[in-house]
């Protein structure tokens, strides 16, 4: 029972790590591909603040208690910083003068 | 095949993935157009750093990495606020 329950947290650890893994990398292809800042932001925002957190996670679970509580208050931290940081972003090139980019449509809309 | 080896393992290829992402989120910080980009990239390289040396303090077994990357952390959320300041204010007062 005990081997059991240890092979499906190993198990949760691996889907939790590779998902995290697949998160921080669509966030890296939406800071390359996206057309602006705004946009970057975006995409980037969310996605870092998942993956990371997916990742630490799948660190403490396999992690002893003592570790444990370091990464969550890391998780938490990320949470909480990262939002802050892209709004300050955000907010510094609104009010240096840079336009969001809009959507141009086609004349067949 | 052991599972416990099979993490191991997935913890190195992960630490090597997310470095490689690393380089390719450098290039925006090349050749970003507007410097809020080049803010925006070092500010998730500095998530993607945290990430691998988390990743590297569980390969190797060293708990006290884990608080290299909470100063890291700070310093990283430091510095996107101060840049971003300095950006819109022009001067940090």
């Amino acid at each position: 029972m005990a081997d059991q329950l240890v092979y499906i947290l190993d198990l949760l650890a691996l889907i939790s790590l590779f998902g995290g893994v697949f998160f921080l990398f669509v966030g890296t292809l939406g800071l390359l591909r996206l057309p602006d800042v705004f946009n970057r932001l975006h995409a980037t925002t969310k996605c870092d603040t998942l993956g990371a957190g997916l990742i630490l996670l799948s660190l403490a679970i396999q992690s002893t208690v003592n570790v444990a509580v370091r990464l969550f208050l890391l998780a938490f931290f990320i949470l909480i910083t990262n939002p802050t940081a892209a709004h300050v972003i955000a907010r510094a090139a609104y009010k240096t003068g840079i336009k969001p980019v809009l959507v141009k449509r086609s004349k067949n809309d | 095949m052991d599972i416990a080896w099979l993490l191991n393992s997935s913890y190195q290829l992960c630490a090597i993935l997310v470095m490689m992402m690393v380089f390719l989120s450098l290039i925006r910080a090349l050749i970003g157009p507007t410097a809020p980009d080049r803010i925006t990239a070092i500010n998730i390289i500095g998530t993607k750093i945290l990430v691998i040396i988390t990743l590297i303090a569980r390969v190797y077994e060293q708990q006290y990495y884990l608080d290299i990357a909470m100063v890291y952390a700070l310093m990283s959320f430091i510095t996107t606020i101060g840049v971003a300041k300095y950006l819109e204010k022009g001067a940090l007062d």
